[in-house]
């Protein structure tokens, strides 16, 4: 699939804004005045900015009110919904510990669920699709889950929790990517059974019906990325756990470390999140006898 | 409306032939040139007559070869367009309600009015039907030329699709699949109809006829071995090159 940034930073950033917004919400840590401003203002930056980059990736993005219509079928739309409703509550639940000293604990506990509700239905864009078999697995919203938590964790400042997290987050990605590379096998999908030709015999492309690209092409049988992909696991899984847990581990008492492992840990978030997107392999790519 | 109905009156859809299509990508350039016109915006073509064009396209023709394990090989010719699955996994997908499939016919369709240009119907297709315009940023798929079929402006035999009427080679049949005693529907039993990728799970409503079996010995005859040991002056040649 292609890697567009926009969707990249969306479910990078909204997952660590919404990450930070569930433990706010759940006082995980109860925050007052000047201090909660702070906090409740990155994780908005976050979320909200990650929003707002999934919008360039619409081609027609004025009627985008409508994508809140179709929650019943539809995890995108649910997606959007639970965006929406869980930066209102966390916003008045913000207001209450910046302004009025209030601490609107239930409030903060709805906020919370759906801060989690909002990262779990992302992750279920994907998993849900049937035509992505590297996606289409329990282990996508796990590992979603997790690093949004971790991610979150970090960012609020927790070390004992981030350093629990990142350690299991970095053991959910490496269980996602070696059940991940072997789940198109698993679907079964080849040429053979695309064209229905196979009792014939071995089948394979003879002409592409154009000559040029096509949208098909572009978005969904992305390949540049494979190549380099075993020294991106490596790189990202270092930077996104292994390096941020040795750190909050062995120096966890000075303060740069948490500012220095959350560098690390988005630069390596934003790696496998790119590695996510190229290197998933839609089944459409077999009829251009592509993988 | 997202959600799939639960019963259609008809499954109107496509049968076609893989035995027959010449390839000749005729039914291509009709349904270019019919829905870039009518239905909803444009087809658009960027670059064309530079050196990367890309264009939106709703029907297109591979071509396959298919090796048998003895005898020759042979070309198939493969359209694929929208199969309007009755599982049809595009349509629950999509947030606004832009995509949906008729009750009445079983037709999917996208009302570009609602369409957000996301993307993600396409991404939950397998068969690549539908193509996200480079102009009017909405979802492009056949429409079954829903403006065609039903148009009683157009003479009789013109209300079929735009690929059907004009497929010189009869390879493509259109009807109501969901009607047993319907052509359609006969064609599919007599000649083992067959679903792309059921492993998916879509239940196309549009089938394809594979390829008849072909008379013995029609075929170019299976070319004989080549040697791998040469005779002869060649055996000579081969010892003494070797020596030097």
């Amino acid at each position: 699939m292609h890697p567009a940034p926009s969707v990249i930073f969306f479910t990078s950033f909204s997952g660590l804004g919404f990450g930070m917004l569930m433990w706010l919400g759940s006082g995980l840590p109860l925050l007052w005045g000047l201090e909660a401003f702070v906090y409740f203002f990155v994780a908005y930056a976050l979320s909200v900015g990650g929003l707002l980059s999934s919008v360039f990736h619409l081609g027609n993005p004025k009627n985008g009110l409508k994508a809140f219509s179709q929650w019943r079928t539809s995890w995108l739309s649910r997606e959007g919904i639970c965006a929406v409703l869980s930066l209102l509550v966390m916003g008045l639940y913000g207001i209450g510990l910046i302004f009025l000293e209030e601490n609107w604990f239930l409030l903060g506990y709805v906020g919370s669920v759906l801060s989690f509700g909002t990262v779990f239905t992302t992750s279920m864009i994907y998993m849900q699709l049937k035509t992505v078999p590297r996606w289409n697995m329990l282990w996508t919203p796990v590992l979603f889950m997790v690093l949004s938590w971790g991610g979150g964790a970090l960012l609020v400042g927790d070390e004992n929790l981030s350093l629990f997290l990142l350690l299991l987050g970095g053991c959910v990605q490496v269980v996602a990517w070696l059940r991940g590379d072997k789940r198109f096998s698993e679907v079964g999908v080849s040429l053979e059974s695309a064209t229905g030709l196979g009792s014939r015999g071995r089948v394979r492309m003879f002409e592409s019906p154009h000559t040029g690209t096509n949208y098909l092409l572009k978005e969904m049988v992305y390949k540049v990325g494979r190549k380099h992909a075993r020294k991106l696991r490596v790189m990202g899984l270092l930077l996104l756990s292994v390096f941020p847990v040795l750190l909050l581990w062995f120096l966890g008492e000075y303060d740069w470390v948490v500012w220095f492992s959350v560098i690390l840990h988005v630069l390596g978030l934003l790696t496998v999140r790119w590695l996510f997107f190229a290197e998933a392999e839609h089944v459409v790519g077999v009829y251009y006898g592509k993988r | 409306m997202t959600l799939l109905p639960e019963k259609v009156d008809k499954k109107l859809g496509l049968v076609i032939d893989l035995d027959t299509c010449v390839g000749c990508h005729a039914c291509v350039v009709a349904c270019k040139g019919w829905n870039t016109e009518n239905y909803g915006s444009a087809l658009s073509d960027k670059d064309a007559y530079g050196g990367d064009p890309v264009g939106t396209f709703l029907n297109r023709v591979h071509s396959y070869e298919v090796e048998p394990p003895l005898g020759a090989s042979q070309t198939v010719h493969f359209p694929k367009s929208c199969l309007h699955c009755e599982d049809a996994p595009c349509v629950t997908v999509c947030p606004t309600g832009a995509s949906y499939k008729r009750e009445e016919d079983g037709i999917v369709l996208v009302n570009e009015d609602a369409c957000i240009g996301c993307g993600l119907c396409a991404w939950a297709c397998p068969y690549g039907a539908r193509e996200l315009d480079g102009v009017s940023g909405v979802m492009k798929k056949c429409t079954l030329c829903v403006d065609r079929i039903y148009n009683e402006n157009l003479a009789e035999e013109d209300r079929v699709p735009a690929c059907v009427r004009t497929c010189p080679a009869g390879a493509r049949h259109f009807g109501d699949l969901g009607d047993e005693e319907s052509d359609v529907s006969k064609l599919v039993r007599e000649r083992g109809g067959m679903d792309l990728m059921p492993e998916m799970g879509t239940k196309p409503v549009n089938k394809y006829l594979p390829l008849r079996s072909r008379d013995e010995g029609l075929g170019v005859p299976a070319l004989e071995e080549v040697a791998s040991e040469p005779t002869g002056f060649m055996r000579w040649l081969d010892k003494v090159l070797e020596k030097v």
